[in-house]
């Protein structure tokens, strides 16, 4: 075994030493497939962190939300459903919401307002996002008026701007209180936008969704494990896609790499002859070029991972921030929680080293099993 | 058909695969029809320099196949959330009739082309090359597995529909029918436990009189065979029950999860390799009666069998002491 190592140590060092002898090239190909490790781990590290976060987020979502549907489409809520739902066993706490969107023509975006009654605001008392709070250039005691559905002017008071650790939720929020809510959109009494209910034990949710389903046929129960699903499925999805746009450049990659292989310089060749005309066995140029792949994957997938992880989550990861997070003018700013995965490191291999030594397997066996007196008398 | 960057990588690793074993075993066929060490031709001269390449395709295709081993329960693993009724791979494998096969088949590639490199670095150290028959003969009976198993994944990934919520139908209520991940049989502990152990003991017995006398070569790869087989149903039986200290959860999938100290790399890792090694040694044992490998093989094997031996001395205290560390009570 130790004569193995040896053996091995010996053929890195003459590795190590071979490619410094040829910097400039050896370093353009670093270069590349650096980019290339640093580009697909981006992508990965930056969808991972967002999952991560909606995930999180979603863990403080209602056990089950019910809407109703007209034709299809979400409706307002009777008041009158909620005693049925109350009725069913099984479900803990039962109360209507009562939300909607807002476009504001002036920073022309939509906010998010909503009725907090556990926070006990008057009329026309309301609670702001950061982002929000931002854009408008709106402090604590401001007035904010809003046109409300009747036409008149809706005069608002912020009375508190919310924290901004939670921003990913809140950066576009409007909270105020149900009189100011029914007094902006003027809905129809006695209705809200959804219901939203805790059961007692999670694992009953899928049949307490199945009897609401039953007892209200026009409603639209939804679970938090389905949400979490999509949201899941929405990552995945984007993720896959950006994997099969990049794909073009691993090809391009894979020719460069093919390339540089198969083209070795007289210099190279030379070095490959004298060496098997000292004694070299063509196992051990095998070994020797196998080494230099694995050195150069080595050196590259760590760079190339460590400059994606600080990009993603130290420098705002604004390479695929657009095409991954999705995009809104109120759009929350926020900071990804940093995590390595095993899967990710695996598939980044697959989808980086892997290609790299395919390329270049065929190369590498030609160049060790070119004759010594071939090279030399050429 | 979903479509995750490890879904795009475990289609790119089973193409390669694929492509270097079905390119190795075209050259592998020459080999095959005009081998003649005697001869000095420039065709034999361009067969043995083949040699080197389809052994450098096949090193790449066992590590290919090990990561794609790796990334394709883990896979399952993440998938796990889409599906209704998954809790963990067990059930995405169980999602149609491809992901259990795949494994398996991913499994069955591994161990082949594991022998076939031991094989051929013993055949190597031999003058004569005296088993290149047999290692191409083998390389023909990988590559249709390898392409199987590419179809195989290729079906299964297809067959992928995750439910998520609709836009505007909302039908949500058809995964009802879905089929739910049907968690692996438990059987009774005692038994189990009891086998498991005889298994262990029966393995180190074989394998120390294996290190004396070279004939019991053939019996103890069946053992190592039999003994990676026992393993699994153990872990799935009773080890796992024990490592997550409930009665009912018989993953062996889970295992690898960072929530059990991923401890499941330390069970499969050496099982695999100690499964490996241990076959390759029974199967290369019978060899020493060729001469140019009378001198070659004794060694070889004793160092594969110490390593096989050291593999599953590893995984039986492992798991010994994952029994014991527990403070589930499964025999009362």
């Amino acid at each position: 075994m130790s004569t193995f190592l040896e053996r091995q140590k010996y053929l890195i060092d003459y590795t190590l030493s071979a490619l410094r002898r040829r910097k400039a090239r050896n370093l353009g190909l670093l270069l590349v497939y650096t980019l290339l490790v640093f580009l697909f781990s981006s992508v990965l590290l930056l969808s991972q962190g967002l999952r991560r976060e909606a995930a999180a987020l979603l863990q403080d979502a209602p056990d089950v939300i019910v809407q109703r549907l007209i034709a299809g489409r979400h409706d307002l809520l009777p008041a009158a459903w909620l005693e049925p739902l109350r009725r069913i066993r099984g479900v803990g706490a039962v109360h209507g919401r009562l939300w909607g969107y807002y476009y504001d023509p002036v920073v022309k975006a939509n906010y998010t307002v909503m009725v907090a009654p556990e926070r006990g605001l008057a009329t026309h008392d309301i609670l702001i996002g950061a982002t929000l709070a931002r854009i408008r250039q709106l402090g604590i005691g401001d007035y904010f008026s809003l046109p409300a559905a009747t036409g008149q002017a809706l005069p608002l008071k912020v009375v508190g701007i919310l924290d901004s650790a939670s921003e990913l939720l809140s950066a576009d929020l409007l909270l105020l209180s149900e009189a100011g809510y029914r007094s902006l959109f003027n809905p129809p009494p006695n209705t809200f936008t959804d219901a939203v209910l805790t059961v007692r034990n999670p694992r009953e949710a899928r049949t307490v969704a199945e009897k609401i389903a039953l007892a209200l046929p026009g409603s639209r129960p939804i679970l938090r494990a389905e949400m979490l699903r999509t949201y899941d499925a929405v990552f995945n999805w984007r993720e896959g896609m950006v994997f099969v746009t990049l794909s073009a450049v691993l090809l391009a990659f894979v020719i460069l790499a093919w390339d540089q292989a198969a083209g070795l310089s007289a210099e190279e060749q030379r070095e490959i002859g004298i060496l098997k005309a000292i004694g070299w066995e063509t196992g051990d140029i095998l070994r020797m070029k196998l080494w230099e792949g694995a050195l150069l994957s080595l050196t590259a997938f760590l760079t190339g991972y460590v400059l994606a992880y600080w990009q993603v989550f130290y420098g705002g990861a604004r390479l695929f921030a657009p095409v991954l997070k999705g995009w809104a003018v109120l759009y929350p700013d926020f900071r990804l929680t940093p995590a390595v995965d095993v899967q990710q490191v695996l598939a980044l291999l697959a989808v980086t080293v892997l290609p790299y030594i395919v390329a270049t397997l065929i190369p590498i066996w030609r160049a060790a099993t070119t004759d010594p007196d071939a090279v030399m008398r050429g | 058909m979903l479509i995750t960057p490890a879904i795009v990588a475990l289609h790119g690793i089973a193409l390669s695969v694929a492509g270097t074993v079905l390119l190795a075993s075209g050259f592998a066929g020459r080999i095959l029809r005009r081998w003649d060490i005697n001869s000095g031709s420039e065709l034999q001269l361009r067969l043995e320099r083949r040699t080197y390449l389809i052994s450098t395709l096949l090193g790449f295709s066992l590590g290919a196949e090990l990561l794609s081993l790796l990334l394709f329960v883990q896979t399952a693993e993440s998938l796990s959330s889409q599906f209704i009724g998954a809790m963990c791979a067990t059930g995405v494998l169980n999602i149609n009739h491809f992901g259990f096969p795949t494994l398996l088949l991913k499994i069955a590639v591994f161990f082949l082309a594991a022998v076939w490199l031991l094989l051929n670095w013993v055949d190597n150290q031999g003058r004569d090359y005296p088993l290149v028959r047999l290692k191409y003969g083998l390389l023909l009976l990988i590559a249709p597995l390898t392409v199987m198993e590419l179809a195989m994944q290729t079906a299964y990934f297809l067959g992928l529909t995750p439910e998520v919520i609709t836009s505007c139908c909302g039908s949500l209520f058809s995964a009802e029918n879905q089929s739910v991940a049907a968690e692996l049989a438990g059987l009774p502990p005692k038994p189990a436990m009891l086998g498991f152990y005889i298994m262990a003991g029966l393995i180190i017995a074989v394998g120390l009189a294996f290190l004396r006398r070279l004939w019991w070569g053939p019996l103890f790869a069946i053992g190592c065979l039999l003994g990676f087989g026992v393993a699994i149903v153990a872990i799935i039986g009773f080890l796992s029950l024990y490592v997550y200290e409930n009665p009912h959860h018989h993953c062996p999938f889970c295992l690898l999860k960072a929530g059990y100290d991923s401890v499941g790399y330390a069970l499969y890792l050496p099982l695999f390799a100690a499964t490996a090694f241990g076959l390759s040694a029974g199967i290369i044992a019978p060899f020493h009666r060729i001469a140019s490998l009378h001198k070659v093989v004794p060694g070889a094997v004793r160092r594969l069998s110490w390593l096989a031996l050291l593999g599953f001395g590893w995984f039986y205290a492992l798991s010994t002491w994952l029994i014991l560390r527990s403070h589930l009570v499964l025999l009362g």
